[in-house]
């Protein structure tokens, strides 16, 4: 057992690239990439399922840990594990790649042989986003999840792919500059890379305030972008507009949420601290925002967009509120949000599949001729919009609540209008597709309801909303094990409570 | 009092030069309309016995010989080894890539390999006047390659322009040599280091190494002296533009790295600055130029003069990291460089019938195999982890950082970013579907044949392997930085006590 709890995270890293050379190696006949596409992602699927069996709640921390040196100047080692933080969402990106290669089952129709090999190093880039702890590493693994996606987003996308690419790359390259010249400074001051001792040395308080400060900003910033933190969500509706269904899923949130917890707050968490105010503006204004601008759209990719600017920010509201709920209400979200959003690109990809038409308008009363669809979206919007006993009320209460009695009653209900203004959008949504009298187009146009293939994708996941709505002590007690963590060494840096006094406005009180 | 025979010291050298010489006798005791292709594969095992050689040097103690002209160490055989390994892929893209028919096809090849010896030598010169010696080997037969394609307009053009510019720039290098004899009395690179602090006229010396410099950065094309670049690039036919792009560079960028790090270490706060400038307005200038063209070679003209920029970005760093460095970035920059080069010329042919950009749309349906390694180039190019272009940038701007200049690794990397605007372009404009009105569609399928493969298939690995696991490389890179220190550091010291002991009048 040990030697297989030793090799298992190095083994969820070289599964999906050896089944893209697999995929490389094969003819591109009959479906044959398809299926060593999802042979493999089952299979990492498999393994990413051992880590919750085998995780020792008993004793915090990182988990299945391998520390070997790579190169020897720079000191970069190759240093994966997974702790209470990382655990579910490693799983949770594994669970996604069998979805995304079901997803993409029929809407790829040529080089199939390029696309599933490319989604599947996209999946080792992820996973290596989430288990290194050698900041080096974590750099490559970061930089490496953007090729694929880009050169995905540019041979498959919708219309005008190559310009959504080079919007989605560049938005994303650009600030990982800074990010590459802070963690170079780091290593410059102190000689390592590894996570753990770097939150020694920022710890001991050896290193100069000022550096310190630029250097917590260029990792902010470059994580603010990927999540996306209003306002620098500019790529985001281009990208879910153009990107294959498989990948828009993956393509926002959980690597930039992951990577502030991890990286942002873990590493400096005095600087964080003193960020908090400002981001929890941000993410409220986002929250608002995107659901204000979600309301007015007739496309219901930019819809989803948008929804997704307004739900992510509720997740960054509870993460840099530094409660002990709030994080784990956060991390919690991450998960159902991600789960919650699949289903949607699922369910959406269908509708675009048979229509070949995101306008909103175009459609109408569809509810009587697809019934199954029409009932999955509805159930999928209820866990959206944060209906209690499904998956995304578990999240958003935590948060809420968290933020209202312990950061700032006015915030927390500013927040909430973002909910209700979500119930909304989703609503009207589902109003304005399925019901009232059948459009022109569903009226002429015939079309398949939804086929074994995608109700074997779409059933486990509402299945999921479901447990994660009443029974969240599965995921809860390793999620608590790490957010307790993170949030006590931040509360070594500042009062209790995130004060705003330090906003030159005031804030609300 | 030296065990080690002369000969031994430019063995590389030597075996180029006859190499050389046998393709020319060979080709002119062929019947004219004898197919000429094997010279390439004589000159390619010449090449591959140069290699050979420099490896073999390994087993000789470092020192110099002829008198003091010429070196053997960790550095020059790290150069030696590069060099020889860009002519040896060079050697094999035109092999399958130079038309049967074009005349003078042993020449071509001669002349390489005559250029090759040039660069060696220019690395292990220990003599500012073998230095030159070398550089004018090299330079000479490059302008004569970049004019091969005489029956274009451009080839002549590009060729004269090369020629008068180059002319120009190496007559700046002797300038400089001539006033650093003047400060220093010898021309001998250790004897300038323990006499350049010595020199009444400081003034003199500097003046010598600025236009020493000059010579040298228009070799690299570096900015302000880049502006021949593009013009040269788009005339040369694109394997002599795969040699010349790299290789040449490679051995100015050992010369540079000579003179301010073992000859005028004491000159730093001089040449830092100077270099600090020039990198930043290196990256930036061509970066932006890069940005706006459309013509595939004048693109990476550009990006190569960028490329220069990150390289020179090394040299704010501390002796050992910034030597290093460089070194390695060199390597880095030629292998993806020299790959990149011999994938166009594959696609476009020797006549580049396909020049622009929008040519490429749909690549890689077309030619999945060429369509995939110019995407790999692409995205070394870029600077993404995993591939040389990655650790070369990294151990440049971390030389960087280490050495103070924070914002110039600030620049370079934010200069990167722009630089990653124009490869996307291209890379996704080649995963692009074609048009069914596009002239590419209708184009000949590549023809891609062995020598071709081996020689991507060399760029390729040497890529991955500086990207995956650069410890060896590096390693190589390191020990040639210490050798690169001056000699007999302690006499220096002592003259410099006797100076300090020198009663104030």
């Amino acid at each position: 057992m040990d030697t297989i709890n030793n090799s298992i995270l190095t083994l969820i890293l070289l599964v999906p690239v050896g089944g893209a050379l697999l995929v490389l190696l094969f003819p591109d006949r009959a479906k044959l990439p398809n299926w060593i596409a999802l042979a493999t992602s089952l299979v990492t699927f498999g393994l990413t399922l051992h880590l919750p069996f085998h995780y020792d709640l008993a004793r915090s921390g990182f988990q299945f840990a391998v520390n070997k040196p790579w190169i020897e100047n720079p000191a970069i080692a190759y240093h994966v594990a997974v702790d209470g933080l990382s655990l579910w969402l490693v799983v949770l990106a594994g669970l996604l790649a069998p979805i995304g290669v079901l997803a993409s089952w029929n809407a790829i129709k040529e080089r199939r042989k390029v696309y599933f090999a490319l989604f599947l190093v996209q999946q080792t880039a992820m996973f290596g986003v989430f288990v290194s702890l050698d900041l080096m590493l974590y750099y490559g693994f970061w930089e490496l999840s953007l090729v694929p996606m880009a050169i995905l987003i540019a041979m498959y996308g919708r219309k005008d792919g190559p310009k959504a690419a080079l919007k989605f790359f560049l938005f994303t390259f650009i600030p990982s500059a800074p990010l590459l010249v802070a963690i170079l400074w780091l290593y410059a001051r102190t000689g390592t890379f590894d996570l753990a001792q770097l939150q020694y040395w920022v710890a001991s308080g050896a290193l100069p305030a000022g550096g310190l400060y630029w250097a917590a900003l260029a990792f902010l910033f470059a994580f603010a972008v990927k999540v996306p933190v209003f306002p620098l969500h500019g790529w985001l509706s281009d990208t879910f507009s153009e990107a294959p269904v498989a990948l828009a899923m993956v393509v926002a949130g959980k690597l930039g949420l992951y990577s502030m917890l991890r990286f942002h707050i873990g590493l400096f968490p005095a600087q964080a601290r003193a960020a908090a105010p400002y981001l929890i503006a941000l993410a409220v204004i986002g929250v608002l925002y995107g659901a204000c601008l979600a309301l007015v759209q007739r496309d219901f990719w930019k819809l989803i967009a948008f929804a997704a600017v307004s739900h992510l920010g509720l997740i960054v509201l509870g993460i840099y509120g530094f409660t002990f709920i709030g994080s784990t209400g956060a991390v919690y979200q991450i998960l159902s949000h991600e789960v919650v959003d699949a289903a949607l690109f699922v369910l959406l990809g269908a509708l675009y599949d048979r229509y070949s038409t995101s306008q909103i308008n175009a459609y109408g009363g569809l509810a009587a001729k697809l019934p199954r669809t029409a009932a999955h979206f509805v159930l999928i919007t209820l866990a959206m919009i944060g209906l209690p006993i499904l998956n995304s009320f578990i999240g958003e209460f935590l948060i809420l609540s968290s933020t209202f009695t312990g950061v700032s009653r006015g915030w927390a209900v500013a927040a909430s209008m973002g909910v209700i203004l979500g119930a909304a959008y989703m609503l009207s949504l589902v109003q304005r597709l399925f019901y009232g009298p059948p459009s022109d187009m569903i009226a002429v146009r015939p079309a398949p309801d939804l086929g074994f293939r995608e109700l074997a994708v779409l059933c486990p996941i509402v299945a999921l909303t479901l447990v994660m709505g009443v029974a969240p002590s599965i995921w809860l007690p390793a999620i608590k094990l790490s957010t307790q963590r993170h949030v006590s060494v931040t509360l070594l840096h500042g009062p209790g409570r995130v004060t705003f006094t330090s906003v030159p406005w005031g804030g609300p009180r | 009092m030296n065990p080690v025979p002369d000969i031994y010291r430019i063995l590389p050298e030597v075996v180029l030069t006859l190499t050389g010489v046998a393709v020319m006798l060979i080709d002119a005791s062929l019947a004219s309309g004898t197919p000429r292709r094997n010279l390439g594969w004589v000159a390619a095992i010449g090449t591959t016995l140069a290699l050979w050689a420099s490896l073999w040097q390994l087993s000789l103690p470092q020192g110099a010989g002829f008198f003091g002209t010429v070196e053997t160490s960790a550095f020059t055989i790290f150069f030696h080894v590069l060099i020889c390994g860009i002519v040896l892929v060079t050697l094999l893209l035109s092999l399958d890539t130079l038309p049967e028919d074009s005349h003078h096809q042993g020449e071509f090849y001669a002349l390489i390999v005559f250029g090759a010896v040039g660069m060696c030598l220019l690395t292990s010169a220990v003599e500012l006047l073998v230095v030159f010696i070398a550089l004018e080997i090299s330079s000479i037969a490059t302008y004569i390659l970049a004019g091969y394609r005489k029956q274009t307009a451009r080839g002549p053009e590009a060729a004269i322009k090369y020629f008068l510019l180059g002319s120009f720039a190496t007559a700046f290098l002797l300038y400089g040599i001539a006033l650093i004899f003047g400060a220093t009395g010898t021309t001998q690179i250790y004897e300038i280091a323990q006499q350049a602090p010595l020199a009444l006229n400081q003034t003199l010396l500097l003046t010598g190494m600025a236009l020493m410099f000059v010579g040298i950065l228009f070799k690299v094309s570096a900015a302000p002296f880049h502006l021949w670049t593009p013009d040269v690039y788009e005339g040369a036919p694109s394997p002599v533009v795969a040699l010349m792009s790299t290789a040449p560079k490679a051995a100015a960028f050992a010369v540079l790295l000579r003179v301010a790090y073992e000859m005028l270490p004491t000159l730093r706060s001089a040449w830092s600055p100077l270099l600090w400038i020039v990198a930043a307005l290196s990256m930036t200038v061509g970066n932006l130029a890069a940005l706006r063209q459309q013509n595939v070679k004048r693109m990476l003209a550009y990006s190569s003069i960028a490329h220069a920029g990150y390289l020179l970005a090394a040299f704010a760093g501390a002796e050992n990291t910034g030597i290093a460095a460089a070194a390695f970035y060199a390597a880095a920059y030629a292998t993806m460089n020299v790959g990149i080069f011999a994938v166009i010329t594959v696609i476009s042919g020797y006549d580049e019938a396909l020049p622009i950009i929008d040519d490429y749309r749909g690549l890689l349906y077309r030619s999945p195999l060429l369509g995939g390694v110019l995407i790999f180039f692409l995205v070394s190019l870029v600077g993404i982890p995993f591939t040389g272009g990655f650790f070369g940038k990294f151990y440049s701007f971390s030389a960087a950082v280490g050495g103070g200049a924070v914002w110039l690794a600030i620049i370079g990397l934010l200069n990167s970013g722009l630089a990653a605007a124009y490869y996307l372009r291209l890379a996704l404009v080649t995963a692009q579907r074609p048009a069914d009105d596009n002239v590419s569609v209708s184009a000949p399928k590549p023809q891609v044949g062995f020598a071709v493969m081996a020689a991507l298939a060399m760029a390729v690995a040497a890529t991955l392997i500086l990207g995956i696991v650069p410890n060896e490389v590096l390693r190589a890179a390191e020990a040639g930085a210490h050798t690169l220190q001056p000699p007999s550091a302690p006499l220096q010291d002592a003259h410099r006590i006797v100076i300090d002991r020198l009663p104030i009048p």
